[in-house]
C-alpha cells in the first residue's frame, strides 16, 4: 500500500558560516492515511525542519519526499504552493490569521488561491466554520475573538481546503492549558472523523494525545512507535546533547 | 481571481490609515490636479481666442506695409487696393485702410488720453451690420463713401466716450479730435466693459481725415475680406502679388489671414501647454516614487501576512498581483481626487479670470477636456502599477518560512 507521507533518507544541511549543520540527518519516516502522529523533540532536534519539509515549505538537501505518491522534494516554489494549497492544512502556534480580514475571509483564503468561485468559497468556508462551532462569528475580525476561538478559526481554515494532511505546529503553545486541551481534543475528533493529523510539539504531555510518537534528536529519529509505550516519553540522556543543542540553536530560527 | 479581494484590501488599508494614505497619494493628487488645471486653462484659452477670431471673421486678411522708406517712391495707395478688390471679386469682397491716428480727443475741458482713433473706409462696416472688429451700431450710421471722398469731419464713437463725454447723448454732437471739430454720426454698441482704454473707448473716422490728422500720405495697414474662409489663402496670394509688384521684395510688407493667425496662436499655445504639462508630469513621477516608498514599507510590515498567504497556497504571481493592484488602486484614487480638485480649481480660476479681465460670463471659461481627464486618470493608474511592481516583486519572492517567522 502507498503511504501518504514517505520520507526516505532525508538530509537537510545548512551552511552556517564555517560550520555545516545537519538539521535532518538521514530521516526515514512513513505516515499513513488516517494516522495521528506527534513529532516530538526539544529545540534544535530538527522537528521544525521536519515540519517545513513535510509542509512543503522547504525542500530536502538530499533524499526524497513523496506526498500522496507525488515526489515533492524537487519542486519549484510555485508547484510547492499548489501542493500546499491542495494537500496540506496548517495550524500554527500564533494562529496566523490575517487581522484585516474577517473570520470568513480568513477561512476562504486557501479556497481563493485554489481558484474557487465566490459562492463556492463562502459555502465551503461556512461549512468549515460550522465544524469548529464558529459559524455565527463569521463576520467578526480575529481581534474580536478569544485565543481559543482564533485557533479554532485557523483550524477551520486548515480544513476548508479539504487537505490530505493537517499539520499542527505547536497548536497549543499560545493557549492556556484548558483551551489547549480543547484544541487537542478537537484534533482528536478530526482524527476520529478520518483526517490525518501530524502534530509537532516539544511537549510530551501533548504528544501523548497522539496515537504514535516520532521522537527526533539531533536530526535523527530516536523513537518511533505507539504513544502508550513508556519508552515514547523518555527523554534520552546524552551528555553531548546540551552542547549540540547550542550549536543547533540556529537551526530552529532558520536560514 | 482575487482582484476584488485585493481591491477591497487596498481600500480597507487606505481607510484605516487615512493620514498615511493621503500623504502617499499627495504627489499623484497634485500632479493630476496640475495637469487638469493646465489643460483646462489651455483649452479655455484656445476656445476664447477662437471665438474672438470668429467674431472678427475667419476671412479677414491683414496687410501691414512697412515701405522701403528713405523717400522711395515705391508705395501703394488706397486706390491700388480698391482696384484689387474690383479686379478679383471672386476672391476679395472688400478692403479698408486701417489708420491709427495719434491725436488728442477732447470735449469741452475733458481730455480723453487713452482713446484709440482709427481711420477706416466704408467697407470696414459690412453688409451684415458689423464692423470688421465685430462691433455693431447702437445709434446713427457708420462712415460712408462720401465721408471718405470728401474728407468729412464725422466720427463714430464707442460707448465709453458716449457716456463720459455726452452723458449717453452723443449723436449729433461735436468732438474735438486733434484740434478739429468732428460730428458724431454714430454710436457703437457696448462690446467690452465700457471702461477707459477698453474696446469701448475708441473713435472711427474716415481714413482720409485720419491720414490728414496724422500727416501721412498713405495708409500702412489694410484689412481685406476674402469672399469665404476657403478663398482666404488664394486672396492672400493675390494681395501679396500686387504688393511684390510694387516693392519687388517681400521684406517690406506682411500679409496674414485670420486663419493663419489662429493657427499660429494655437500652435504657440499648444507648445506652451506641452511644456507646462511636462512640468506637472514631474510631480506625477515624484508621486509614483512616493507610492513605491510606501509600498516597500507596507511589504515589510506585512511580511507575516505574505508568509501566511504563501503557506495557504498563494503563488508568487498571486502575491505580486495583490500588491500591484493595491498600488494601482491607491494611485487611481489619488488620481480621481486630483481630477475632482483640478476641475474645481479650473472653475475657480474661470471666475477669477472673468473678474480680472472683466469679460463677464461668456468670456474665458477653463474647460477640462475629456481627453485630458482620461489621460490623467490612465497615467495615474499606470504610475501606481509601474512603481508598485518593484515592491510587489519583493513580496512575491519572500521565502514563506522566513516570512512566517517575521514579527
Amino acid at each position: 500500500m502507498e503511504h501518504l507521507i514517505e520520507l526516505k533518507d532525508v538530509y537537510k544541511i545548512y551552511q552556517m558560516g564555517e560550520e555545516t549543520v545537519h538539521a535532518l540527518d538521514g530521516v526515514t519516516l512513513t505516515i499513513d492515511q488516517g494516522e495521528f502522529v506527534a513529532i516530538v523533540g526539544s529545540s534544535g532536534s530538527g522537528k521544525s525542519t521536519a515540519m517545513n519539509i513535510i509542509g512543503c515549505l522547504d525542500v530536502p538537501t538530499s533524499g526524497s519526499y513523496h506526498l500522496g505518491g507525488i515526489d515533492v522534494s524537487t519542486m519549484e516554489d510555485d508547484q510547492q504552493a499548489e501542493i500546499r494549497n491542495k494537500m496540506l492544512g496548517f495550524i500554527f502556534q500564533q494562529y496566523n490569521l490575517i487581522p484585516k480580514l474577517n473570520v470568513l475571509e480568513n477561512v476562504e483564503l486557501p479556497l481563493l488561491y485554489a481558484g474557487l468561485s465566490a459562492g463556492e468559497r463562502k459555502e465551503r468556508a461556512l461549512r468549515s466554520l460550522e465544524r469548529v462551532g464558529l459559524r455565527d462569528k463569521w463576520r467578526n475580525l480575529p481581534s474580536q475573538l478569544s485565543g481559543g476561538q482564533q485557533q479554532r478559526v485557523s483550524i477551520a481554515r486548515a480544513l476548508a481546503g479539504e487537505p490530505s494532511v493537517i499539520l499542527a505546529d505547536e497548536p497549543t503553545g499560545a493557549l492556556d492549558s484548558r483551551t489547549g486541551r480543547e484544541v487537542l481534543s478537537f484534533l482528536k475528533k478530526l482524527h476520529r472523523e478520518g483526517d490525518t493529523v501530524v502534530l509537532i510539539t516539544h511537549d510530551n504531555s501533548i504528544a501523548v494525545k497522539a496515537d504514535r510518537i516520532v521522537r527526533l534528536q539531533d536530526g535523527r529519529i530516536v523513537y518511533d512507535g505507539d504513544s502508550s509505550d513508556p519508552q515514547a516519553v523518555v527523554q534520552p540522556h546524552d551528555d553531548e546533547s546540551e552542547i549540540e543543542d547550542d550549536t543547533f540553536g540556529g537551526e530552529a530560527v532558520g536560514v | 481571481m482575487n482582484f476584488t479581494q485585493s481591491f477591497r484590501l487596498a481600500i480597507k488599508s487606505l481607510v484605516t490609515s487615512k493620514m498615511r494614505a493621503l500623504l502617499t497619494m499627495l504627489g499623484i493628487i497634485i500632479g493630476v490636479a496640475a495637469v487638469i488645471i493646465i489643460t483646462s486653462l489651455g483649452n479655455g484659452m484656445q476656445n476664447y481666442m477662437n471665438r474672438q477670431f470668429e467674431q472678427l471673421g475667419a476671412n479677414l486678411i491683414q496687410v501691414q506695409i512697412f515701405g522701403r522708406g528713405g523717400g522711395s517712391s515705391r508705395s501703394v495707395e488706397p486706390e491700388d487696393m480698391y482696384a484689387l478688390v474690383e479686379k478679383y471679386p471672386q476672391y476679395l469682397s472688400g478692403v479698408t485702410p486701417y489708420v491709427s491716428a495719434p491725436a488728442k480727443v477732447r470735449h469741452g475741458s475733458d481730455e480723453f488720453k487713452r482713446t484709440s482713433i482709427y481711420g477706416v473706409g466704408e467697407s470696414f462696416f459690412n453688409s451684415k451690420g458689423q464692423t470688421m472688429n465685430g462691433e455693431t451700431l447702437a445709434q446713427g450710421r457708420f462712415v460712408k463713401y462720401i465721408d471718405v471722398e470728401r474728407y468729412q469731419n464725422v466720427c463714430v464713437i464707442g460707448s465709453y466716450l458716449n457716456r463720459e463725454a455726452f452723458g449717453n447723448n452723443g449723436l449729433g454732437q461735436t468732438l474735438s479730435i486733434g484740434g478739429a471739430p468732428f460730428t458724431v454720426v454714430g454710436v457703437l454698441e457696448e462690446s467690452g466693459d465700457s471702461a477707459e482704454g477698453s474696446a469701448d473707448d475708441k473713435v472711427y473716422l474716415p481714413y482720409t481725415s485720419a491720414l490728414r490728422l496724422s500727416n501721412m500720405a498713405d495708409a500702412s495697414f489694410y484689412l481685406f475680406t476674402s469672399t469665404s474662409r476657403e478663398t482666404a489663402s488664394a486672396a492672400k496670394g493675390i494681395v501679396e502679388n500686387r504688393l511684390f509688384q510694387t516693392f519687388q521684395s517681400s521684406d517690406y510688407y506682411m500679409v496674414m489671414t485670420s486663419a493663419e493667425m489662429m493657427d499660429a496662436m494655437d500652435s504657440m499655445l499648444n507648445t506652451l501647454m506641452m511644456i507646462l504639462t511636462l512640468i506637472a508630469a514631474i510631480s506625477l513621477l515624484v508621486g509614483g516614487i512616493g507610492i513605491m516608498n510606501i509600498m516597500l514599507v507596507s511589504v515589510t510590515e506585512r511580511t507575516r501576512e505574505i508568509g501566511i498567504r504563501k503557506s495557504l497556497g498563494a503563488k508568487g504571481k498571486d502575491i505580486r498581483s495583490q500588491f500591484v493592484i493595491e498600488a494601482g488602486t491607491t494611485s487611481a484614487i489619488g488620481g480621481s481626487i486630483g481630477i475632482v480638485l483640478g476641475i474645481i480649481m479650473a472653475n475657480v480660476l474661470t471666475n477669477v479670470i472673468a473678474v480680472v479681465l472683466g469679460t463677464g460670463n461668456d468670456g474665458f471659461v477653463a474647460v477640462p477636456t475629456l481627453d485630458g481627464i482620461a489621460v490623467a486618470f490612465g497615467v495615474s493608474v499606470a504610475i501606481g502599477v509601474l512603481f508598485g511592481y518593484l515592491p510587489a516583486n519583493k513580496a512575491a519572492r519572500l521565502n514563506p518560512i522566513d516570512a512566517l517567522r517575521y514579527d
